[in-house]
């Protein structure tokens, strides 16, 4: 199997922790992968994005020209990298940061989700609308199991920082059903 | 075996640096090596070791002159213009036979230039750098894990040898993160009789890289061309993915050649016959390997993102009658595997009729 993804934002909104995360946990499904900041004079408010590759062969370039998926979670990201993904490949858009008619490809699985919104319904903090992002994009692409990432965060996350993975798990879930209801 | 841990490629070479026992580091900021100088001021004082954020890179490389004339293993690390600073330091410590490692994480040249990735200093790095007939004997990473393990190695060949060592990287080797395996190897530690650690029990002992007496010099000069010869033939290291019937060669190092890997694997998808040989130690050169595998392949690309340095070496190494391309991105630009693949199938379909070149 090969998959790439870009992640992609404004800096802050916790972009490139979702790639940590998603990374660790194809890592600890035995999987080769990956993890590549862009890396330039950036700031917080800025461009932020990282490419995710993910494979069971050894992965040759960390970068993706013509990427699996992208999930944008900002206006300038989206008009960046939409024209790039992969014929017939996946697209997570933050609506609360993104107008849908913004969207030009037809060619794609697109999910749309108003992910802070969600973020602040289901888990009442704004900032977690990264792991509902990053669960619809599991649920959409299933390049990595639930469980896993859900593991993975009992890696990354430690000592008083344990606190934060009850609230980041609930957010993942919440990306999760809202793909699947969709689906239905 | 150890498990693995998902690793940015700077801490990965702080890491395989602490392993090989190294204690003391010298350094001045600049981007995008900083991760570096920014981890070890956190790991060095834990590990009882010194870390120093000198007031330049020229006071850099003197500390590091100065550890290495004492005996401790040392290193600095910088960018671009920080390690043009450096080239009389390693001048010095080449001269006066003084083992160290510096870090290269790139900046793209000339001047203050950018920190897009780049392998512009490829010539700086193999041909010595500062003044006089020396060379640094230079490492290059592809991977996460190779920055641990080619660090370790650095410090090791850099020992044997008494020379200055170099890893050569760039932003995508520093910033990318991967799993890696921090082994534990057996490090190989030599005595330093040499060193300068006070002259209690022994008469006095000068470390210097002058020498004004006749013919003195011409002699230290042959001296260091025999220990890069014995470089050469002992410690050359290179990866050769080669096949029988090859319709092409393609040689390519660092970060590129991970780009290369994957538009290798498109083109023998397409059935070409693709050999692929990767220079790790880019001083010693692996020419051996490239004459060898160009006795019976003719065709050869190089590809590198400058605009075609180690390309001379290549050719130097080519057996007689080949044909030698450049794919040649400089200033930041880094080619995509699919721009790579079609220059591999347009040298495959072109005919003899090609001016070959010189070599």
């Amino acid at each position: 199997m090969y998959y790439d993804v870009i992640l992609s934002g404004f800096g802050g909104q916790g972009i490139l922790l979702i790639g940590d995360i998603l990374a660790q946990a194809a890592m600890m499904e035995d999987r080769h992968v990956t993890w590549m900041p862009a890396y330039g004079v950036e700031m917080r408010g800025g461009a932020a994005n990282c490419t995710v590759v993910i494979s069971s062969e050894t992965i040759g370039s960390p970068l993706a020209d013509r990427p699996c998926g992208l999930v944008s979670m900002s206006k300038p990201s989206l008009l960046k990298f939409q024209d790039k993904i992969k014929k017939g490949g996946l697209l997570v858009v933050n609506t609360s940061f993104v107008e849908e008619d913004l969207l030009t490809r037809d060619d794609l699985e697109t999910i749309c989700l108003p992910a802070s919104e969600l973020a602040f319904q289901e888990v009442g903090q704004h900032k977690m609308a990264n792991m509902v992002v990053l669960g619809a994009f599991l649920a959409a692409s299933s390049v990595v199991d639930f469980k896993t990432v859900e593991a993975a965060l009992e890696s990354l996350f430690q000592e008083e920082k344990q606190k934060l993975i009850p609230p980041m798990i609930q957010a993942l879930h919440c990306g999760i059903n809202y793909r699947e209801k969709q689906e239905v | 075996m150890r498990e693995r841990i998902m690793m940015r490629g700077s801490v990965a070479l702080a890491e395989g640096a602490l392993m090989a026992g190294c204690h003391y580091y010298f350094g001045y900021p600049i981007t995008p090596q900083n991760d570096i100088p920014e981890y070890f001021s956190q790991r060095l004082p834990q590990q009882g070791g010194i870390f120093i954020q000198a007031e330049s890179e020229v006071a850099s490389i003197n500390m590091l002159l100065g550890a290495a004339a004492a005996g401790a293993r040392a290193m600095s690390s910088s960018s671009g213009p920080g390690i043009s600073l450096m080239q009389e330091g390693l001048s010095y410590m080449a001269g006066s036979e003084l083992p160290g490692l510096v870090v290269n994480i790139t900046r793209i040249g000339p001047g203050l230039g950018g920190i897009a990735p780049s392998q512009g200093d490829y010539w700086q790095a193999t041909r010595g750098g500062g003044h006089g007939d020396y060379r640094l004997i230079v490492l290059a990473p592809n991977s996460v894990q190779e920055m641990y393990d080619l660090t370790i190695k650095a410090f090791e060949l850099s020992d044997k040898y008494r020379n200055p060592a170099m890893i050569l990287g760039d932003a995508i080797l520093g910033q990318m993160k991967e799993p890696v395996r921090l082994s534990d190897p057996k490090i190989q530690h030599l005595d330093k009789p040499w060193a300068l650690r006070g002259a209690r029990g022994r008469g006095p002992q000068l470390i210097k890289s002058l020498y004004l007496k006749d013919g003195e010099m011409e002699k230290h000069n042959w001296h260091l061309q025999e220990k890069y010869r014995k470089l050469q033939d002992a410690d050359t290291l290179v990866e050769a993915e080669l096949e029988d019937a090859m319709d092409i060669l393609v040689v390519s190092f660092g970060s590129c050649s991970r780009i290369v890997q994957s538009a290798v694997r498109l083109a023998r998808g397409k059935g070409i016959r693709v050999g692929m040989i990767r220079p790790i130690s880019l001083f010693p050169f692996p020419g051996k390997t490239i004459y060898e595998a160009t006795q019976t392949v003719k065709k050869v690309l190089t590809v590198e993102m400058n605009t075609g340095q180690m390309w001379d070496d290549v050719r130097l190494s080519l057996s007689p009658g080949c044909q030698a391309r450049l794919m040649a991105r400089p200033g930041g630009g880094i080619p995509s595997p699919l721009e790579i693949l079609e220059e591999i199938e347009n040298f495959v379909k072109a005919g003899d009729h090609v001016a070959k070149s010189v070599c």
